[in-house]
């Protein structure tokens, strides 16, 4: 019988910047180690307009300290975050020489541009139509991060850029598995992006009850699975991946983190952004995935859970995750590293991707912050405390996302 | 205020290089901005926008085609100024 692993798809180079570190192995350590990247944010607009949250988790490394200041002047923070991913990835797979033809870029994003897009209409209201930036249209373009990591590593198979809300990072990566699974690339930098820190989102966010409040705290602020949670905390950032055939990866002998062996989607068609309270949806996305990765729902060991923080998406999630694992759930470890991270929207899927992929290559799986009281109505076995680790042999381990419109995404990794 | 031909060099000089990265050191009069400066179509109007601003000079558009060289450019604006 064939599978639809006959062509594998492995993991071979991983980038991130974000509110924990501006590498990969600055984040992967802070998060070993617990650390919350929320904070007070000291810009003049946020008392200027009253926000109602005053806190957010902000990039750890800015941009102009990475990139030329030509590229922070023409690019979106948005590409910017993308380009300092895709670089580090790139690098981290070894700058693989490559048919450009057979590379391929799928970066997502949430919102897009929202900072070129409102920074220039202000430039309109106020200096009018002449002193509107000309590259204004590309930078707040939402596949302008995938075109400017195409552009920089010369990718032509292709570049793309899912849209799904805070699943648009996962999405982006099953969109990449089929591109090398239907054979259009062999090689795909994928991943997702988001620069929504702005007054903006922050007060839509928090005029529909979604961010938490506690603004004397920040750091205790993202408290998935807790009594306490009183909403997400927004976050910035990219995290990017080099994906690649297995046979391409092995001809070169590149270092394979994991397999991303699959990918999982629905649709729940029940609310704009609340999720079906009985999970039907987001456990369907799961057990696809599994079935899709050759496994059976007990081979499943780990989940890296979206898990905001919200009252009602933490327990719909955890419906779900019961659901479609039944007595197998409290068998699996879970985590929610947006303890630490905030939910970085349209980059959430691809940076949780990146930890769960880490999790399953180095055994170990970081411990949820913040959890003092842990919901009865959520009874997973989430690791806290000390991290936990994974067992030698075979594993898997699952990543969910999912994103208002009702967008669901699983993930699932082997190890390798 | 009319400001000297130097003047003006530097201070497009300093627009080019903040919107292109380009080294101010390399901006020299008989540089051709597309040519020699591998400028597009798009620098060219934020640096004409930057220069008009900087300079106090309205550069219309129509006029944007005939500044081939830095030198044209300079001289465009000196003019405008007297």
């Amino acid at each position: 019988m064939t599978s639809i692993r006959d062509r594998r798809v492995v993991v071979t180079g991983l980038g991130a910047t974000t509110p924990v570190g501006g590498t990969v192995p600055e984040t992967w350590e802070a998060i070993l180690a617990g650390r919350s990247g929320a904070r007070t944010m000291d810009f003049d607009w946020v008392s200027k307009y009253e926000l109602p949250v005053t806190f957010a988790a902000l990039i750890a490394t800015q941009p102009i300290d990475v990139l030329a200041k030509v590229e922070t002047r023409r690019l979106d923070p948005s590409s910017q975050y993308a380009l300092i991913a895709a670089r580090e990835a790139w690098a981290d797979a070894g700058a693989p020489e490559i048919d450009p033809e057979r590379l391929g870029a799928a970066i997502g994003s949430g919102i897009g541009g929202v900072w070129t897009l409102l920074d220039q209409w202000d430039v309109l209201k106020e200096k009018g139509p002449r002193r509107v930036y000309p590259l204004a249209v590309p930078m707040l373009m939402p596949n302008g991060p995938a075109a400017a990591v195409s552009l920089d590593l010369g990718a032509r198979a292709g570049a793309h850029t899912t849209v799904s809300a805070c699943a648009s990072g996962a999405e982006s990566m099953g969109y990449a598995i089929d591109m090398i699974r239907t054979g259009r690339a062999d090689v795909v930098v994928a991943g997702g992006t988001e620069a929504a820190v702005h007054p903006l989102p922050i007060a839509g966010f928090a005029a529909m009850q979604a961010l938490s409040t506690r603004n004397d705290d920040p750091a205790a602020a993202s408290r998935p699975y807790d009594t306490g949670r009183d909403g997400f905390v927004l976050g910035e950032g990219a995290a990017v991946f080099v994906l690649e055939s297995e046979e391409h990866a092995k001809a070169r002998g590149a270092r394979i983190y994991a397999e991303l062996a699959s990918v999982g989607m629905s649709a729940d068609a029940h609310h704009i952004t609340a999720p079906e309270p009985n999970g039907s949806g987001a456990s369907r996305a799961m057990l696809y995935a599994v079935e899709r990765a050759d496994l059976a729902p007990t081979d499943i060991l780990h989940i890296n859970a979206h898990a905001t923080s919200t009252p009602v998406g933490d327990v719909a999630e955890y419906n779900a995750i019961k659901r479609a694992f039944g007595e197998h759930t409290d068998n699996m470890s879970v985590t929610a590293t947006k303890s630490m991270t905030g939910h970085l929207l349209g980059a959430a899927g691809a940076l949780e991707a990146v930890i769960t992929v880490l999790s399953v290559y180095h055994r170990t799986v970081p411990a949820t912050i913040n959890l003092d009281e842990q919901d009865p109505e959520i009874p997973l076995n989430v690791v806290k405390g000390e991290h936990q680790k994974l067992p030698d042999g075979d594993i898997a381990a699952l990543n969910n996302s999912f994103g208002f419109g009702g967008h669901n995404v699983a993930l699932a990794v082997r190890s390798y | 205020m009319a400001q000297s031909e130097q003047e003006i060099l530097d201070g497009l000089a300093e627009i080019v290089n903040e919107e292109t990265g380009i080294d101010t050191a390399s901006v020299e009069m008989d540089k051709s901005f597309t040519e020699d400066l591998d400028i597009d179509s798009l620098s060219m109007m934020t640096i004409v926008v930057n220069a008009e601003e900087k300079f106090g000079v309205r550069i219309p558009d129509s006029e944007v085609k005939n500044l081939k060289t830095v030198r044209d450019a300079v001289t465009f604006i000196s003019g405008a100024q007297a």
